[in-house]
């Protein structure tokens, strides 16, 4: 009999770990056309149907009745200055004369943040099935257990990102005077790094969960303030001051920002570095947390 | 390693701050030996395990597996153990092969050895033509024996085995056996194994603790835990029976005990084969004739019975446990239907 030397290398399993999980999703083709088709739905939802450009441009509006009426020159002279307003209010707003393009890139950030949640669930799903157990009795690093239900959500999060940008760009997506396809590798890495702290928050409270109803009872807690409460859907600087300290902390704040920039704006670098920092940061301390929570609590 | 895989002091597990599951707790495993645990559900056999196999941490005491402590070295632990739950962990999305393969991955084996032994182990439990089935479509049989495969993929010194046939039917649990007995017979490896079926014990183990209430009633062979017992049992009815008897047959050498119980005796003898004749002797010199006479070998289910009362407990186990049981149960009958 031979004895398993200590593996050398620390990460050994880790990968292991990750492609079990990933393969329940790509080795299940229902799991894996639904996952596709959810983001599009939402595009399709929110900015399609609530196309808030609309309200402004699609509208006609009947003047009030003036003395002397206009003449039909004067009449489209304004509907063009008052067309030239509303794209100005959308600008201004948005960022981009096109609520479409603005929404498409915030529904990046909610595919992630929908993505991740689910990784708590595994967890707890594991504990109950009894491999949890099993994996804990073998040398696997506590660490990679956990670790690899986050490589698993954010490999998944960047998948479904690239889905969603595809499917914006066939849709009409507009971009940006500083757009060129090297900027998509820096909305990649956003997502990484979002989806990092934000599943490693949602682990590191399932981690000594035995029960999927807690689990459910928390995702619903969290994700529609998440999301609301940050600029993935409308932008912050129009809700209300006791709002904005919140949108200031939630990183689907930082996410979508740094991802609009790349994409729909014009690149404030400045704002940009300073939105990575914030989403390094936040992925750094989670991750951190979750690991040192796994080597203390995933036994118990 | 001086002769002991397992050696168990005081080992102590509370839940809750007042739930004793193990009650300090003392037993060694000698090398090479098949070790079983009985006792009914609740009785502190699955915490016992998930200590030494270092998924639990005691509250008190120490133990040490092949040498190594299992609280100052769980990473040796983990390396010179196998186990293979109570649970069905195989993953039902994956096929046979690639479920060893993880295993193998989470022990750090590299890719070229796990294969031949993963080969090698799919061969043993006879699950080769099947190892790219999905483990969704396994028997309840088929995915015991898949998880024997993954608990040996590291070639363990121990290998702890938390209620091997659980839910299987007869046949099924026999065909287990014997694979439990081939891989032993192929790897030499010591066995840890817990059970609630005594037939498994006594077919199995080279020696037997009882455990009931988180202590330790009793640790032996299975042969001497028979013995333990006091010999034979005989039991006889007598017509006419009006009188009753028991002194007469107190006094046959190596009767033990008598009772007399709904007009039958219950006779506690040592050699009952040979005693038989003198107690008919003794009773036809007293003028009673015998009308019925049968004598059994005393068998474990006694000697569960003497130790552990007679009602089977309830689960007393925590609702998880409880549901990771059910589902064992009910992936064990998937297959036989």
């Amino acid at each position: 009999m031979t004895q398993n030397s200590n593996s050398k290398n620390p990460l050994h399993g880790l990968w292991a770990l990750t492609n079990r999980e990933l393969k329940k999703w790509y080795k299940n083709p229902y799991l894996f056309i639904l996952s596709i088709i959810q983001p599009l739905i939402w595009m399709g939802l929110f900015g399609r149907a609530m196309n808030i450009g609309a309200i402004l441009t699609s509208n006609p509006i009947t003047l009030p009745t003036i003395n002397p009426p206009l003449s039909i020159e004067q009449q489209i002279q304004l509907g063009k200055a008052f067309s030239n307003v509303s794209s100005t209010i959308m600008e201004k707003t948005f960022g981009t004369a096109d609520y479409f393009s603005y929404m498409s890139v915030g529904i990046i950030s909610f595919v992630t943040l929908f993505t991740t949640m689910f990784s708590g669930m595994s967890i707890v799903w594991d504990r109950r099935l009894g491999f949890l157990n099993k994996a804990l009795s073998t040398p696997v690093a506590r660490g990679s257990i956990l670790m690899s239900k986050v490589f698993n959500a954010v490999i998944r999060s960047i998948i479904q990102a690239a889905i969603v940008l595809g499917f914006a760009f066939a849709l009409g997506l507009t971009v940006g005077p500083n757009f060129t396809p090297i900027n998509l590798l820096g909305v990649f890495a956003a997502v990484f790094l979002i989806g990092i702290g934000l599943s490693s928050i949602f682990i590191a409270i399932a981690i000594r969960s035995t029960r999927m109803e807690t689990q459910m009872a928390v995702m619903n807690l969290l994700n529609l303030p998440l999301l609301f409460a940050s600029n993935a859907l409308f932008p912050t600087s129009l809700m209300p001051d006791w709002l904005q300290p919140v949108t200031k902390l939630n990183p689907i704040t930082y996410v979508t920002d740094a991802n609009r920039q790349l994409i729909l704006h014009t690149i404030n670098m400045q704002q940009l570095i300073l939105d990575f920092v914030y989403l390094g940061v936040f992925a750094a301390v989670f991750s951190t947390i979750g690991i040192v929570l796994s080597w203390r609590y995933l036994s118990k | 390693m001086n002769g002991d895989a397992i050696i168990v002091e005081g080992l102590t597990r509370i839940f809750n701050k007042n739930l004793v599951a193990v009650d300090h707790v003392n037993f060694s495993v000698k090398e090479g030996e098949i070790f079983g645990f009985l006792g009914p559900n609740g009785a502190g056999k699955t915490t016992t395990i998930n200590m030494l196999i270092t998924v639990l941490k005691p509250t008190e005491g120490k133990a040490k597996v092949c040498g190594f402590d299992i609280l100052k070295q769980p990473s040796d632990v983990r390396n010179s153990i196998g186990v293979v739950p109570q649970e069905y962990t195989a993953d039902e999305d994956l096929n046979g092969l690639e479920n060893i393969i993880l295993c193998a991955d989470l022990y750090g084996i590299p890719r070229e050895v796990s294969k031949k032994r993963a080969e090698e182990l799919l061969e043993l439990v006879e699950l080769t033509k099947f190892n790219d089935k999905q483990v969704q479509t396994y028997s309840g049989g088929m995915r015991r024996r898949l998880e024997l495969a993954c608990g040996l993929i590291n070639r363990p010194h121990v290998f702890f085995l938390d209620e091997p046939t659980l839910g299987l039917d007869v046949q099924t649990r026999a065909a287990t056996w014997n694979y439990i007995k081939l891989l032993k017979k192929e790897y030499g490896m010591t066995v840890f194994m817990t059970t609630h079926y005594l037939e498994e014990a006594d077919m199995l183990c080279s020696r037997i603790a009882i455990i009931d209430y988180g202590k330790i009633v009793t640790i032996g062979t299975p042969n001497e835990l028979k013995e333990g017992l006091g010999g034979d049992i005989m039991t006889l009815s007598i017509k006419d029976d009006n009188t009753d008897i028991s002194p007469v047959i107190e006094k046959v050498p190596n009767v033990k005990e008598v009772r007399k119980q709904d007009g039958t005796y219950r006779i506690k003898v040592l050699d009952g084969e040979e005693t038989a004749p003198n107690i008919l002797d003794v009773i036809r010199a007293e003028g009673h004739s015998v009308t019925r006479l049968s004598l059994t070998k005393p068998t474990l289910d006694e000697v569960y019975l003497e130790y552990t009362g007679k009602s089977m407990r309830a689960e007393e186990e925590s609702r998880e446990a409880m549901f990771r049981q059910r589902v064992t149960m009910r992936r064990a009958r998937e297959g036989s239907r």
